[in-house]
């Protein structure tokens, strides 16, 4: 009987201890609105405060009050998806639009915001309009842009260019001569975030946008994967392997987290001198380095490839971020989550955002430029996006959510030479 | 409350397991049984789950990345034992002496215990910085060409094993201090009166008598290694590229970064029964089910 008894134990405290395990995965999310709240989940990061105060504005006049739930960024994506399939859903989150929420266009979840911008042309008219537009699917508008916009910036270190008697490369081999100098002196080239693979990502996009243009990804978005078989995708992959190989992002670079700021550190201690990185950067090192982001920080547009077809003026990056509000946020909730949207619109809200670093996506930023802590920074990063002919989303936003995660793995692989740049092309065929 | 005791044993009744049972029927058995169903299921997390029979479990079978989790979920396994159990032997027997400064020591030593695994991933991923950690220091002072050690296939799968070890030993060492601490004092009396010296005692006495609490810890560990998953996650994320991706974090990859939640609740479903599987295998072939006493004769 005893050892019987015992035997079992022996069985259930395994399965007990399996079980847990896995069980864990599940989190209890934040309670949603009720009858008199709504709640509003934000993607947590330097910018945050600006919704922290605005959510806070509003809420002193409102009788629905908003709830504002900051996640870590990190887990964003996991989080936000998982919610929107339980009770717990938010009633407006943040989200960057395109292939982040068609999955929930697709399943009815969200409020089509299309009629109501069309009736308010004021609203409408407040924000750029390729800018809106990068946020709709299937031409309709599910959300209303409420942070900068983020070009992918080529960062650099003014003091150690002009030591080394180098300018930021415009050339494909003025990269290459920027590398070797660099080398010689024993500093990295360029700094990466290799464990943060959206970060090598960055190095992609641009490449095969500036050597076969916009249109190739265009294509993949589409659903066209024939798209990463054009002969500028094999390029893309090759030069990839090209400044590895040449020692463009040093020895370490693989294990450099960018979310730790990892990455940023090393670059204003000068160990690397170039750092491709969302306009977010600048923010970040105002608020980490104060004093590199004032005296040494540079910024440049990503240089020309040899036999390139693309724009060099074509930009990557995450046009902004939006607000979507659920369909489940109805009758004067719904009235209070759109009065909260159109405080996005307002002019206060674009100089919070100037004040905070980041270049606003609304028509009249352009005369709040001045105000900007750095105005020449605003007004290249401003011409920057104003001027480009195409804005790509970038690749693990604009994919379905499901392909990220295998995008992310042979991005890994390719930088760290664990595979050859024709088995990376493959790979993205079968995607 | 007598009801609830029958007298006629002695012991507590059924009931007493009541509270236990039930968040175990709530928080294990129900979930296992709802993801055993939707590995039966197409589902994205957003629509409802559709039925498509065994294409979870044919696609299972045939799944590359799988294999490779598999195979790497065992050497994590295996490594972790290997790794774990000599140090957790020696030190929970040194533990359990009466040395001077033992109680200290083995306090500072139990501490890893104390943190969460979160925060101790976290820590170590600081640490193992490529150019602002200390490994960079330590590459500096032996002239190592790199301090990438989380960036390479081996560097990273080594520094799970080490981490996880560094956290989980202190729980061995805490079993194997007790065990060792049941051993009686006379078995050792003897053996010094027989000219046994301290190497033999330790494999003559100390590892018998220990049989069963070896067993305890193992089935313990491999259950453990089979599972785990934070520490990954936050370390080394699976990568680079999938080098460390094993079982669980292979499942939570698939589930709630790839929304392929029908083929991640199949992967689920063949963890819990290997996991379960192995730890009965464990149990019966080590001849543990038979509780036989390690002081017969005594």
């Amino acid at each position: 009987m005893r050892i019987r008894t015992l035997r079992a134990l022996a069985a259930t405290a395994a399965c007990a201890v399996a079980a847990t395990a896995l069980a864990a995965c599940g989190s209890s999310g934040p309670n949603r609105g009720d009858g008199d709240s709504l709640s509003v989940w934000v993607y947590q990061d330097g910018s945050t405060v600006i919704q922290e105060e605005f959510v806070e504005k509003f809420n002193e006049t409102s009788d629905i009050k908003l709830d504002l739930v900051q996640i870590p960024g990190d887990n964003y994506t996991d989080r936000m998806r998982t919610a929107m399939g339980s009770p717990n859903a938010p009633d407006i989150f943040f989200n960057w639009g395109g292939g982040s929420i068609s999955d929930f266009v697709a399943e009815d979840m969200l409020i089509d915001l299309t009629p109501i911008l069309d009736e308010d042309p004021e609203f409408k008219d407040a924000f750029i309009p390729s800018i809106l537009d990068s946020g709709s699917v299937d031409g309709r508008y599910y959300g209303i842009p409420m942070r900068g916009v983020q070009p992918v910036i080529l960062f650099y270190n003014k003091t150690a260019f002009a030591e080394a008697g180098v300018e930021p490369p415009a050339t494909w081999d003025d990269l290459l001569h920027v590398i070797d100098v660099f080398i010689d002196r024993d500093t990295v080239p360029a700094v990466v975030a290799g464990a943060d693979p959206w970060t090598e990502l960055m190095w992609l996009e641009y490449l095969l946008d500036r050597r076969g243009g916009a249109e190739i990804f265009e294509r993949i978005r589409n659903g066209d994967a024939t798209g990463w078989e054009d002969p500028a995708v094999q390029w893309m992959a090759e030069a990839v392997k090209e400044l590895v190989d040449a020692g463009t992002f040093g020895n370490n670079f693989r294990s450099v987290n960018y979310t730790a700021d990892g990455a940023s550190t090393f670059f204003a201690q000068g160990g690397g001198v170039m750092h491709l990185m969302g306009s977010w950067e600048y923010a970040n090192q105002l608020s980490q380095q104060p004093e590199f982001a004032a005296e040494d920080l540079g910024f440049a547009t990503f240089p020309t490839v040899p036999d390139g077809t693309g724009d060099p003026r074509a930009v990557v990056g995450n046009p902004t971020n939006y607000w979507s509000v659920s369909s489940s946020v109805e009758g004067e909730r719904l009235d209070a989550a759109l009065e909260f949207l159109r405080m996005s619109a307002s002019d206060e809200y674009a100089q919070a955002l100037i004040d905070n670093g980041d270049i606003p996506t609304t028509s009249g930023a352009e005369s709040l430029l001045d105000s900007h802590a750095n105005p020449e920074f605003a007004r290249f990063q401003y011409d920057m996006v104003a001027e480009a002919p195409s804005f790509t989303l970038s690749w693990d936003q604009a994919l379905p959510a499901g392909d990220a995660p295998a995008l992310h793995d042979n991005i890994e692989k390719l930088f760290g030479g664990q595979i050859s740049p024709d088995a990376f092309v493959a790979a993205m065929r079968n995607l | 409350m007598t009801t609830l005791s029958p007298r006629r044993t002695g012991r507590p009744g059924i009931a007493w397991a009541v509270p236990g049972l039930l968040f175990f029927v709530f928080f294990a058995a129900a979930p296992m049984v709802i993801v055993g169903y939707l590995s039966f299921t197409n589902w994205d997390g957003l629509s409802d789950p559709s039925w498509s029979g065994t294409d979870n479990w044919t696609r299972l079978w045939n799944d590359d990345a799988m294999r490779q989790a598999i195979g790497l979920s065992l050497l994590l396994t295996l490594l972790t034992w290997l790794f774990q159990t000599p140090i957790a032997l020696l030190l929970g027997v040194w533990a359990a002496g009466r040395q001077r400064n033992r109680a200290v020591l083995s306090a500072i030593f139990f501490l890893p215990l104390l943190a969460s695994s979160v925060a101790l991933a976290l820590l170590w991923k600081t640490i193992f910085d490529p150019n602002l950690g200390l490994n960079a220091q330590i590459a500096e002072w032996f002239n190592l060409s790199s301090a990438d050690l989380l960036g390479s296939p081996r560097g990273a799968f080594a520094a799970v094993l080490f981490v996880t070890a560094w956290q989980f030993i202190p729980l061995h060492t805490l079993i194997y201090q007790g065990g060792a601490r049941q051993i009686p004092q006379s078995l050792y009396d003897a053996a010094s009166i027989d000219g046994a010296g301290t190497v033999r005692q330790f494999f003559a006495i100390t590892v018998p008598q220990l049989r069963n609490t070896i067993v305890t810890s193992t089935v313990l560990m491999v259950v453990g290694a089979l599972t785990y998953f934070d520490t990954i996650l936050i370390l080394t994320r699976g990568g680079p590229g999938d080098a460390t991706t094993i079982v669980p974090f292979l499942m939570y990859r698939t589930g709630f970064q790839a929304f392929d939640l029908g083929y991640a609740s199949a992967v689920a479903t063949a963890l819990v029964i290997t996991a379960t599987a192995v730890s009965l295998l464990l149990v019966r072939l080590t001849g543990f089910s038979k509780m036989r006493s390690t002081r017969e004769g005594i």
